[in-house]
Parts: structure tokens; sequence; C-alpha cells
């Protein structure tokens, strides 16, 4: 019993697949016999990774030009359900265009998205998908009912990603069908802002910083540490809504889910929004002044103490070092 | 120009709410307000009225039981009228009936631009604002950070992993608003007396056009199968800084030897 084909909505940046697909298709060569995955532009220089990590074949729908993947990987997909050719399941990482993918073919199938996912059960030949609710405190499991393929949103770092040393994967294309009025954006330029050190959800070792440091210049102190360490800075919603940093800093239901070997939270209080993106992290620090912070319920080690005083020391032994 | 701006109305995020364990989903008992996310569209929307010197702001909301209260405080922020939609049939709506809802009645208003937010404070699914794209068959650009319009184009600041893409877009167009990027007008005394006497069309499914059938509990295809509490995580170690804290973290580093 099992899945018959899976297709999973595969990204990439500069020839390399994205992490999100490669956790993605860890899971899914566990659940059908053939994992397929759909991407833009050349499958041939993806061919290898992704054979590598369970997929049969990449799907090539073609160069995007200037366009958006949303709508012409959807219809492209629809197409194949259509035509008896697609799969009975479609996964999307929640990432920017993944929620486009899904959104889109959630109409073109007349199909609900299963959202926010957190893991994949096989019941028979059917697919559940798990969901936290309440900031994390709450599971639910949800099936699709319909007679369609099942489309699953599923959040990054659900999964390991792991290699299953497989042959390169079969190239092959998908066509797009008529886009109506839905692909008239076209995108101008882009901006990369410039960042040193791990990706956010890629770095051993976070450090995070919440409204407790006060004040938007005292957030370099996260930077400072977060390079001493080579892991990356991240931020509670309260300091990005104020302005201090990004959003792509984040880290919560509404921002990014991290799962470090160490997250060192300071001057965070801990609200379970924030929980939901870091309590997978193999250990946990926290420093907060207030020895009721809801961040020390889950931390391994609980400093109850300034910000602004263990920081400074513990940067300045580091730099001793 | 016309702008319209999709508003949920949220039980306060404050107070999480539960799951009804009769019908499996969220149970609404207290008043509702205004999701915060949602702001962001509504100034958004009257700055790009403002903007282009004519126009206006028209709000669609769907939501049980005729709901105003949160409709009120968009209104209030200089909002023009407001589409509500309300119908007993439309319990159990998931995302997808949801945006069919909502399609219809953002037609009715003949929107120039329809601006949601990326995802709203308490379902979360974010893809309402591209199913409503796709339904419409319009062009989208989610996660926007910053909207212009000139000559029926927006240009639009996409939020990238790493930074932003600049994204032009023929109107009509949905494009949907990150929370924090621009700053939500209070409304005033005068706004809110306004508010009161501001239009407020409230439709049920069948002014709509939409077969009962195809939505809420009737239309779902999803079924909750399990609802489990989630294993929780422990609390460890507790201790007060006496002017040691930081050695204390260096050897729990050193410990896992990831310095
Ligand atoms: C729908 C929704 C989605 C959300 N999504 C997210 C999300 O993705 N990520 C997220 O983080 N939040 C999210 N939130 C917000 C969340 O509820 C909290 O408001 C937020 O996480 C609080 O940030 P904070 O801990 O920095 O600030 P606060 O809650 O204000 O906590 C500050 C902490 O700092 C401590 N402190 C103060 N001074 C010092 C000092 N000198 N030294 C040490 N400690 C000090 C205080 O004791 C306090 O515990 C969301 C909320 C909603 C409603
Ligand atoms: C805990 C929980 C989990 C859920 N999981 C799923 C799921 O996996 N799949 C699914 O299909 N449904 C799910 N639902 C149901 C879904 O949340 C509702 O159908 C909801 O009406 C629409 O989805 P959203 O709020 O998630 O929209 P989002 O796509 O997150 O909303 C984005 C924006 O669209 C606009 N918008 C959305 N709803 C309205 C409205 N009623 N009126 C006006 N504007 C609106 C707002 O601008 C909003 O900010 C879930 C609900 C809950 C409470």
């Amino acid at each position: 019993m099992g899945i018959a084909k899976i297709w999973i909505y595969g990204e990439s940046t500069d020839g390399s697949v994205a992490t999100t697909t490669l956790e993605l298709l860890a899971k899914a060569r566990q659940l059908a016999d053939t994992v397929d995955v759909v991407v833009h532009g050349d499958a041939s220089v993806l061919a290898a990774e992704l054979g590598d990590h369970g997929a049969a074949s990449v799907l090539s729908i073609g160069d995007l030009g200037d366009g958006l993947p949303g709508p012409r990987i959807a219809s492209a997909i629809a197409g194949a359900v259509a035509a008896g050719s697609g799969p009975s399941v479609v996964l999307c990482g929640t990432t920017y265009d993944g929620r486009d993918v899904a959104g889109r073919l959630s109409v073109k199938l007349d199909a609900p998205v299963i959202t926010n996912v957190v893991d994949l059960i096989l019941d028979g030949e059917r697919l559940l998908g798990v969901e936290p609710v309440f900031g994390g405190t709450t599971d639910v499991t949800t099936g699709f009912t319909g007679d369609t393929a099942a489309i699953f949103l599923v959040r990054p770092k659900s999964f390991a990603a792991e290699s299953a040393g497989g042959a390169a994967a079969t190239v092959g294309s998908l066509e797009v069908g008529d886009l109506g009025n839905t692909a008239g954006s076209v995108v101008r330029d882009r901006f990369v802002e410039e960042s040193s050190g791990p990706k956010l959800d890629e770095a051993a070792i976070v450090v995070s910083g919440g409204r407790g440091l006060g004040d938007a210049d005292k957030y370099e102190m996260i930077e400072t540490l977060a390079a001493l360490v080579k892991g990356a800075p991240g931020a509670s919603r309260a300091v990005v809504d104020a302005g201090w940093v990004p959003y792509s800093y984040q880290v919560g239901q509404t921002g990014k889910v991290v799962k470090p070997t160490v997250y060192l939270a300071c001057g965070i209080s801990g609200a379970t929004q924030h929980l939901v993106g870091m309590k997978g992290s193999q250990n946990i620090i926290a420093i907060n002044k207030d020895e009721e912070a809801p961040i020390f319920g889950i931390a391994d080690l609980g400093i109850v103490g300034d910000v602004h005083k263990v920081l400074p020391r513990l940067i300045e032994a580091l730099q001793n070092r | 120009m016309i702008v319209v701006v999709c508003v949920k109305q949220i039980p306060d995020p404050a107070d999480p709410g539960a799951l009804d364990p009769e019908t499996r989903t969220l149970r609404r008992d207290a008043k509702l307000i205004l999701d915060e996310s949602d702001s962001y569209g509504v100034e958004m929307g009257l700055q790009l009225v403002d903007a282009a010197g004519e126009g206006e702001v028209r709000l669609v909301s769907m939501v049980p039981r005729g709901e105003v209260s949160g409709l009120r405080t968009a209104l209030a922020m200089g909002a023009e009228s407001a589409v509500l939609v309300s119908d007993e049939a439309l319990a159990g709506s998931d995302a997808l009936s949801t945006a069919k809802v909502l399609a219809r009645a953002i037609q009715r208003c003949e929107p120039d631009l329809v601006l949601t937010a990326t995802e709203s404070s308490d379902g979360y699914t974010g893809t309402v604002p591209v199913q409503i794209a796709e339904l419409l068959d319009l062009p989208s650009v989610t996660f926007g950070k910053e909207i212009v319009v000139t000559d029926g184009v927006a240009t639009v600041k996409r939020q990238t992993e790493d930074g932003y893409d600049e994204i032009e877009c023929p109107l009509p167009a949905v494009v949907s608003v990150t929370a924090g990027v621009v700053e939500p007008r209070y409304p005033s005394f005068k706004g809110i007396m306004a508010a009161k006497n501001k239009t407020v069309d409230v439709l049920d499914l069948a002014e709509l056009g939409i077969d009962p059938g195809t939505v809420g509990w009737a239309g779902a295809r999803q079924e909750i199968t399990d609802i489990a509490e989630a294993p929780a995580r422990d609390a460890g170690e507790i201790i007060v800084d006496e002017g040691d804290a930081h050695e204390r973290i260096l050897a729990f580093l050193d410990d896992l030897k990831v310095l």
C-alpha cells in the first residue's frame, strides 16, 4: 500500500536544489512508488542531485523568462492531472513561490490545500497532513476527501534532507496551458541584501534577539555574537515589526522555522507564536530578566539575567579565545 | 482608482480560543476585531487612493452572523464602503470556499486593485489571495512590501529570501501585503463618527449567486481525522546570573562542541 505517484514543486537557485525541495523528497520517497519533481528552466542541471535524493524524473515547464512560477507551474500540473498522467498528491514547500503554486493549483483542480503541514502520514492509500495549531500546543491531522489530486503545503524543516544514492533523474517536460490574464506579473529587477555567515534556517547556532534588548542599536550585540559563534542572527516579531531588522530575520509562526543545534534567545518572552518556530531546536538557551518568562519553560539552560550584562561579557569572553 | 481591501474579522488573538470538539472548527463566541494583518492593507489602499488623487477604498469581508465591529474599524480609518457576506451555509468553509465567496463579492466592487494580507492571524493558510486571483483570472503578486501605481500598472517590491524583487503587474490585479510595511493610521474621532453612516452591504449566498452546496460544510473536501495535544518540551536548568552566567553558556556550548 502507498501512494502511486507524488509530484513535488521543485525550487532551485543557480543549478542547486533548494533544501526545502530535498526535505520533501526525503519524505515523499518513503510514501510513494514514484516521486517526480516539477521545475522551470533547465532540468538537466538538476537531474543528478534530484535523482540522488530519490526523484524518478524531473519535469520542466520550460523557461520562465521574467515571469513568476505560480500560474505556470500550476497550469502544467493541472494539465497533467486532467490528462490522467498526473500525480495523486502534490507537495509544495511553504515558501514565497510554493504558496503561489498551491493557491493557483487549488482553484484549477477545485481542491482545497492542506496547509502549514509539519508531518505527512500514510493512511492506506491516502495521505494525511499534520498541522500544529494554537502555537503548536495542538496537532490537527487532516485528509483530503475529494477525487482529484490532494495538495499539501509543507513547512520547511519538517523533514531532514538526506541523499538516497539514487541514479540521476530522467529529464522530461510538461506543457503549460492557456494562462489567460493570470501571468501578467514580470520581474523587472532583483535586489539582494548583503549578508555574511550561514543562513538563518541552515545555521548550527541561531542567536535571536527580542524586545528585551530595549533599543534598535542594541541588536548589534546579537549580530556580533552570531558572527563570533559562526551562527545566524534571528529575531522575534516584536523587533521585526518595530523595524529593527528585516522580516527575513523573523522566527516563528509567521516567520521561519529553525532547528539549529543551539538556539540562544535573548530578551524574548517566548510567546507561543515564537516557540512554534524554534522549539524543535536541539538545545535552547534563554536569557531573560523575568524568571516567569514562558521561554524558560522550554529552555535547557535558562539564565535569569539582564541581556545588557550577560551579552557583553559573553562577547568579550569569545573575543578573548 | 477603486481599491478593494479584503479584511478578515477575527477573535482577538490575545485570547487564542479553542477548537469546538463537536464541529472541529474554531469557536467564535467573543466580539470580533479587525485582523491586525489587514490593517496594513487598509492603510496601503488609503495611501494609494491619496496618491492617485481620486477613487476610494472598498472593503470586502466574509464573517458569521453579520458581524461588523472589525469592519467599522477599517471604515473609521477611511475606507468608503463595505460588502459583507454572511450566511449560515458558510460555516465550516475551507480557504478555497472563502476565496470563492470573496471573489464574487470583489467582482461587484469593480476594483482596479485588490489588496489582502499575506496570511490571516487565525487560520493563516496564506492561500486565499492567490485563490482569489485565479478565480478572477487576474495576475497576482504576493508578499508585497511597497506598491506604486502608474498608468494602470502596479510596481511592487516583493519580499524574497534574501532581499526583494521589483515586479510590474498590469491592473486589475491582486497584491498581498506583508505585516509591518506601513504604519496603519489610528481612526480619528471624526472617522469613527463618519464610519457609523457608511454603507455596509450585507449579502447572503443567494444574492451572490453561489450554490450553498459548493461551500461550507457541504462543499468541504477536507476532514479532520485526529486532534491531539502536541508533545511538550521539558524545561532544563535555570540559574540566576551572578556575573558568571556567560561562563555557564560557554561551558554549555563547549560540551556540545559547536564552537
Ligand atoms: C497571528 C500572530 C502571529 C505571530 N507570529 C509571530 C512570529 O512568527 N514570531 C514571533 O516572534 N512572534 C510572533 N507573534 C507575536 C508574539 O505573540 C509576541 O508578541 C512576540 O513574539 C513577542 O516578542 P518578544 O518576545 O521580543 O517581546 P516581548 O513579549 O515584549 O518580550 C520581551 C521580553 O524581554 C524581557 N526583557 C526585558 N528587558 C530585558 C533585559 N534587559 N534583559 C533580559 N530580558 C529582558 C522581558 O522580560 C520579556 O520577557 C505573532 C502574533 C500573532 C497574533
Ligand atoms: C487552525 C486552522 C487551520 C486551518 N487549516 C486550513 C487548511 O489547511 N486548509 C484550508 O483550506 N483551510 C484551513 N482552515 C480554514 C481557513 O482558515 C478558513 O477557510 C478561512 O476562512 C480562510 O483562510 P485563512 O484565514 O487561512 O486565509 P489566508 O489565506 O491566511 O488569508 C489571507 C488574507 O485573505 C483575506 N481573507 C481571508 N479570509 C477572509 C475573510 N473571511 N474575509 C475577508 N478577507 C479574508 C485577508 O486579507 C487575509 O489576511 C483552517 C482554519 C483554522 C482555524
